[in-house]
């Protein structure tokens, strides 16, 4: 049996704390969810030799202990809660060689906690073009710690940090420093509250207004600990003073740069990348390149998905004993499944992208950019990152929303994120555009029909900058707003570390996604195959008896037997009930069951409709082009006229844009503002919007 | 952590800085500079540089104690630098 030990990898954000987490665990990650909130926790396990094995904790970026943001919280809640079952026993704490001085706070935080603790200090591959040089005993003994320089890009010192773990039990506990000294009496008062915890953790505790076990802010106060909400700042304030005059002696002598060799790249490619008019032109241009790959290069890719799950139907068909199971799985789950696989190619782009703008640390500069043009909607310069990651998916974007320091501009660029055109809007966009707007050009180039798709994001996005601007009006702030972003060097991307967040991302949609779809296309197709009643049971009489006097083929007598069995099952009763709310949008009840199955996810719609339409009998290899032409094909029964026109198309549109369908983004909404009153203002807003501006487009265009 | 003024410095506050100004960190009121800053590197006496502004004259992009980062007007005005050289 290996022994095991845990281990926590704590750093700053920007340090490479990714890249070493992969050399040491290679692709041996499991994701999992910290317990209430949704923030990704990967954990990875680490050979460290033959007796004894890690499991390495990846903790998000942190500039120190004390949490300005969600994602710093969750280090915070981990290295206090002794129960958690990834409490670490040893802490790496990553580091910078070019940022040591301030990444040594957060070191000297860690290590006053009690843990033994390593500091690896990254990029030292770097440390000779840099003009860097570090004495490393000397600055062990000062820091009481064991240092080891590694470069998880080129795999150097990674053996070395492993054997620095495995020694963790002769590390000193003890702090570095004495930051309790920038106010003995207090301190020493505060530490006889409960002896058995350190005065740090105390402290902590107090400052923070956490628990440890049944010890939290309260108990303390209830021994005679009072302090203002100033004195607390006042405090801390000053023992990070004290932290880094501790710091700055530790590097006077062991830590030396040649101001000479600093290179000056960085200063010239900022003032490019951030130029009044390169800055934004280059933006644009990358911005313009990113949604050119999500539709292009993607193109290839998802007709091939496409066509595979089409062929699995038609094979399931072909192999299985017809019967209620096979109807199931092969005009229920596979084209239901099927019909949110091809996005599988888009989103992979557009988190590859992202992925690539993170790393290179051009994403910060964007975000300098547009802060000023973000604020009179309420939002900031942080806020571009979910708006622009919306546009692959909502439910990474409003994640991403975690490290908005401000919990206004945060929580509003949560509430306007949904508006932003993600791709599960796409499919209902492309159907509707070819059979509702005409194919034609103007000044013979331009497309009328890429025209309409660029507007419809266009006003998803003035939608998203809109409300922001309504709900910063009307949402109060409680917190003084401020904004404090690092501006990271830039950094060639590595390959590895794009590839496995990509991959990571795309799987995490694939999988959430899967799920809801593979249990409501069951549902779906159950209420459809079946009906209360002696109208259900007894369609095929009762059509072949109306039928048998007119000359119709066996294919047509099956297919309007079809749909009468559909008008009178469940899902049909269900249609015919809600058709007359869904009517002054111009739509009829199948088209109403679509839209209705959408809240769990827009990217169903073409799927429902394909099977309420029954075409799953028909040609399968043509399946995309047959959904088409039944839809063209539809007519009210009553006029006559065809359903899809222009009014109801572009309604329909106008109803996707806006409307909060999808129970992923709701369940993230919920968990990420831990407030239903938002999550469900959210949804009732964004549904009337969306009815209100369908019910407009319709009877204008009607 | 009140500092003595050198009145033979000349002194002003962040966001008056010009692009490529040096400075040395003074003193700031903590009740309007979030702790998030300071832990950062923003101290009184730590080197200061402005590297950019934004072209719409806000944020600042500035060098603190060798980080480079970034923050809006409104909050560097309530840090007072002495000009340096």
């Amino acid at each position: 049996m290996k022994k095991k030990i845990k281990v926590a990898l704590i750093g700053n954000p920007n340090v490479g704390k990714t890249s070493v987490f992969n050399a040491l665990t290679g692709l041996n990650h499991k994701i999992g969810n910290y317990p209430g909130i949704t923030v990704d926790k990967k954990s990875g396990v680490a050979k460290l030799d033959d007796e004894v094995n890690a499991t390495i904790i990846d903790l998000p970026g942190t500039y120190s202990i004390n949490a300005s943001s969600e994602d710093e919280r969750i280090v915070l809640d981990l290295l206090f809660d002794p129960t958690n079952e990834d409490y670490p026993d040893v802490a790496i704490v990553v580091a910078d060689i070019e940022n040591l001085k301030r990444n040594l706070l957060l070191f000297t935080q860690v290590k006053e906690l009690g843990f033994p603790t390593v500091l690896a200090i990254n990029m030292a591959d770097h440390m000779e073009e840099k003009g860097i040089s570090i004495k490393i005993a000397e600055l062990e003994k000062k820091l009481n710690t064991k240092i080891v320089l590694i470069s998880a890009k080129k795999k150097l010192g990674i053996q070395e940090l492993k054997q620095a773990v495995l020694d963790y039990k002769n590390f000193s506990i003890e702090p570095c420093l004495n930051a309790t000294a920038v106010d003995t009496e207090f301190f020493s008062k505060l530490a006889l509250t409960f002896s058995n915890l350190s005065v740090f953790k105390l402290w902590m505790i107090y400052s923070q207004d956490i628990k440890i076990g049944n010890i939290g802010k309260k108990e303390i106060e209830a021994k005679g600990i009072h302090l203002s909400e100033n004195e607390i700042k006042k405090l801390q304030h000053k023992k990070t003073i004290k932290r880094y005059q501790f710091i700055n002696d530790a590097l006077k002598e062991t830590y030396s740069r040649d101001v000479n060799k600093a290179s000056d790249i960085r200063t010239k490619v900022d003032r490019i990348l951030t130029h009044k008019v390169y800055g934004y032109l280059i933006f644009f241009f990358i911005m313009m390149l990113v949604f050119q790959a999500i539709f292009e290069w993607s193109s290839i890719p998802m007709d091939w998905i496409d066509e595979q799950f089409a062929n699995l139907s038609t094979w399931v068909h072909e192999v299985m004993e017809p019967g209620k199971l096979t109807d199931l799985i092969a005009d229920g789950i596979v084209p239901g499944i099927g019909g949110v696989m091809p996005f599988i190619p888009q989103i992979a782009i557009l988190f590859m992208f992202i992925s690539i703008l993170e790393e290179t640390g051009y994403m910060s500069r964007v975000v300098f950019l547009m802060d000023k043009l973000m604020r009179p909607f309420g939002l900031s310069g942080k806020s571009v990152v979910p708006l622009i990651s919306g546009n692959a998916c909502a439910i990474p974007a409003i994640m991403s929303a975690r490290n908005i320091e401000n919990p206004k501009e945060r929580l509003i660029t949560i509430l306007v994120t949904p508006f932003t055109t993600c791709s599960a809007r796409i499919p209902v966009y492309i159907i509707i555009i070819a059979l509702v707007i005409p194919d034609t050009r103007i000044f013979g180039f331009l497309s009328i029909q890429g025209l309409t798709l660029t507007l419809f994001y266009l006003i998803g996005f003035l939608a998203a900058l809109v409300s922001s601007w309504a709900l910063s009006k009307y949402i109060k702030s409680e917190r003084k707003s401020y904004f404090v972003i690092e501006m990271p060097n830039y950094r060639t991307p590595i390959i590895k570390n794009v590839v496995v967040n990509m991959y990571e991302k795309t799987k995490a949609f694939v999988v959430g996604a899967g799920k809801i779809i593979f249990v409501l296309s069951i549902i779906i197709w159950f209420l459809g195959a079946h009906g209360p009643g002696e109208r259900f049971e007894n369609a095929e009489q009762h059509i072949t008896e109306v039928y048998q006097d007119k000359e119709v083929s066996e294919e047509e007598l099956s297919e309007h037997i079809a749909s009468y069995k559909l008008e009178n099952s469940y899902i049909g009763i269900l249609g015919k009930t809600i058709e007359p709310v869904i009517k002054p949008l111009g739509y009829d009840w199948k088209v109403g069951i679509a839209v209705l199955s959408s809240f769990v996810g827009r990217e169903i719609f073409v799927g429902v409709l394909g099977t309420i339409y029954n075409v799953g009998s028909g040609d399968e290899n043509d399946e995309d082009g047959r959904i088409k032409q039944k839809m063209a094909a539809e007519i009210w029964p009553d006029t006559g006229q065809p359903v899809f026109t222009l009014a109801s198309g572009v309604s329909l549109m106008f109803f996707y844009a806006f409307a909060m369908q999808c129970t992923a983004t709701v369940a993230i909404v919920r968990r990420e503002t831990k407030s239903w009153k938002w999550t469900i203002y959210q949804l009732v807003f964004m549904t009337v919007l969306a009815y209100v501006a369908a019910l407009i487009a319709y009877q204008l265009l009607k | 952590m009140q500092y003595k003024l050198n009145l033979n410095k000349v002194s002003t506050t962040l966001d008056l800085l010009k692009r490529n100004e040096k400075g040395v960190i003074a003193d700031f009121d903590m009740h309007k500079v979030p702790l998030k800053l300071l832990e950062m590197g923003c101290l009184p006496g730590n080197a200061v540089e402005l590297l950019e502004v934004a072209p719409l004259g806000d944020p600042i992009y500035l060098c603190i104690n060798d980080t480079h980062l970034s923050i809006r007007k409104e909050l560097a005005r309530e840090i007072q630098v002495e000009l340096v050289g």
